[in-house]
């Protein structure tokens, strides 16, 4: 070996932080399994699949703003997007959920490709503005398909087969199988980002005309997760519909986006746990508060500042810090 | 006549009236160190942006290993070996010494479209990452954060991801800047070792450095090439040292 002389490379540690993210995720997966057979009530549960979902959602909404260092306000399109593609399949007479998800995810990557390529031309503030601009276009398309409820919406009054079986349709199997998409969106993102790419993204994220003038063509690699965080979010779209029965416009309107941003903000940046947690509290803030006010944000907002002031970093650094993990 | 590694024909760019390249020709032989120096504002940086891809000439060709690389980004050219360190330092601050030295290799080894296996894992890169830190001294910092290094472990890391891209030729904007007069001995040593193995443009404002490393001097004034030649020619020219040289000595 010619490397004889050299010092003998560590082998990876994970860090704290890794620690604390996969515990912390492994926390919340294990308590949401036992959640079904815990005697709780169809509307704690339907509550968490709903929280489920947003997770999904709000864990991909992190590989852009946490990993790629893109803040998109329009990530809620591609929930929607999911939602009628699979509603209007449904009402057209496509009942096989597989063909129903391969085509979710085929329009959710070709819509992330095609607004992907024209946003990351801009950065910061303008990239917020044209997300922002893209997801108001899907919203008012949604808004217009009279022939699917239009404004009102598309109550599902059929539901997808898997494998010839409604498990879709049934609330255990179907919460089941949101936990297990979330899964493993949690840890295909965890491993994509000590990957290469993830690697490429994050470095691109710190200093871009570095990584540029390595050789990487930071456009590309941005592109890609955009592509991967709009694939998720449409997969989310998917299992909403099929949890909600009924699609409206309402899943991708621009305060959804900002609400998936807040999440992500609430729990930490860059961690799937702190988007996780984030999607779990603020479910269950906006349940909880709006049984006391019905104007329940005016409570959430000073909430939201107050965590934004005492516990940078969100609920992943309070964590953190609780158990004394620096890194 | 071997032909020149890099060649810059009739290089121009303005910025409205300002004219900051103004016809410059250059070439950086096979073998090589070639220096690059000039007043504050001659327009060292804005050529060096030039060659990198950053910036736009208005006029003028860029020749690589004899390919047109005008037309190309900054990623493509590094792709086909131009590498280039920075005057203001942009070593990845959140990642460890190794991984920033990892990530330049990576970029000539395979695709970095793989989302799956930890980089951290991949020994491959991690000992070509090694080999470029050990000599430069910084393989006892290997796991270090970036951000936390000091400013001249931050130079010598800066060479080092340059070095990793395994550049066919190296474009060096100001490598001694901010280094105290130790460190500033010990990066030429190793400068001139670096210079044997990969040609190098240098730009640099300290002149002991330029006269130890550089076999040739080209000096830029207002954008254009005034002189042009072994050192010591350069330092006797008149012209340039009314320009230049003559307000250091």
């Amino acid at each position: 070996m010619t490397g004889a002389s050299l010092p003998a490379v560590e082998a990876p540690r994970l860090t704290a932080h890794d620690r604390l993210d996969w515990t912390i995720g492994a926390v919340l997966l294990v308590l949401l399994a036992a959640l079904p057979w815990s005697g709780a009530d169809a509307y704690i549960t339907g509550l968490a699949m709903k929280a489920m979902i947003l997770a999904i959602a709000a864990i991909s909404l992190d590989l852009l703003i946490g990993q790629a260092g893109l803040v998109s306000l329009g990530h809620a399109a591609f929930i929607a997007l999911g939602a009628y593609v699979t509603g209007i399949a449904l009402e057209e007479g496509l009942y096989d959920a597989t063909a129903i998800l391969a085509l979710v995810i085929v329009i959710s990557a070709l819509f992330a490709l095609i607004t992907g390529a024209i946003s990351l031309r801009t950065s910061g503030v303008y990239f917020i503005m044209i997300t922002l601009a893209f997801g108001q276009m899907l919203f008012f398309a949604t808004a217009s398909l009279s022939q699917y409820g239009g404004d009102d919406g598309l109550t599902l009054w059929s539901t997808s087969e898997l494998f010839g079986t409604s498990l879709l349709q049934d609330e255990i199997s179907l919460f089941l199988i949101i936990l297990a998409t979330l899964a493993l969106t949690w840890i295909a993102l965890a491993r994509l980002s000590k990957s290469r790419f993830g690697r490429v993204l994050n470095a691109a994220r710190q200093a871009p005309v570095r990584v540029e003038t390595l050789g990487f063509e930071v456009f590309r690699y941005r592109l890609a997760a955009y592509t991967i965080a709009g694939m998720i979010a449409g997969i989310a779209g998917f299992l909403l519909a099929h949890q909600a029965e009924f699609v409206s416009p309402a899943a991708g309107a621009w305060q959804r986006s900002g609400d998936l941003i807040m999440m992500v903000l609430i729990g930490g940046i860059g961690t799937r746990s702190g988007a996780l947690l984030g999607a779990i509290v603020f479910v269950a803030l906006e349940e909880g508060l709006s049984l006391v006010l019905h104007e329940w944000r005016l409570i959430f907002g000073p909430l939201l500042v107050l965590l934004v002031l005492f516990a940078r970093g969100g609920l992943m650094a309070a964590l953190s810090r609780l158990a004394g993990a620096r890194d | 006549m071997t032909a020149p590694i890099l060649h810059l024909q009739g290089l121009s760019k303005a910025f409205g009236a300002l004219t900051v390249t103004d016809g410059v020709d250059l070439t950086l032989m096979p073998g090589e160190c070639h220096a690059l120096i000039g007043p504050n504002g001659a327009g060292k940086t804005t050529l060096m942006q030039q060659i990198t891809g950053l910036l736009a000439p208005d006029a003028g060709r860029i020749l690589f290993a004899g390919e047109d690389i005008t037309a190309l980004g900054p990623a493509a050219r590094a792709q086909r070996g131009l590498g280039r360190s920075f005057q203001i330092t942009a070593v990845i601050p959140g990642l460890s010494v190794l991984e920033n030295a990892a990530l330049a290799v990576q970029a000539k080894s395979g695709s970095s479209f793989r989302f799956w296996r930890a980089a951290s894992a991949e020994r491959a890169l991690n000992e070509a990452a090694m080999a470029v830190l050990a000599p430069l001294g910084l393989a006892e910092r290997a796991q270090v954060q970036a951000g936390s290094l000091s400013h001249g472990e931050r130079r010598l890391l800066e060479l080092a991801v340059a070095l990793a891209t395994r550049p066919r030729a190296l474009m060096l904007d100001e490598p001694m800047a901010g280094l105290g007069h130790a460190e500033g001995r010990a990066l030429v040593e190793r400068l001139a070792e670096i210079a044997r193995e990969v040609p190098l443009l240098l730009v640099e404002h300290d002149m002991d450095a330029v006269f130890a490393l550089a076999h040739r001097v080209s000096l830029l004034d207002r954008g254009r090439i005034i002189a042009s030649g072994a050192p010591e020619a350069v330092r006797a020219d008149p012209a340039a040292r009314a320009a230049y040289l003559g307000e250091e000595a």
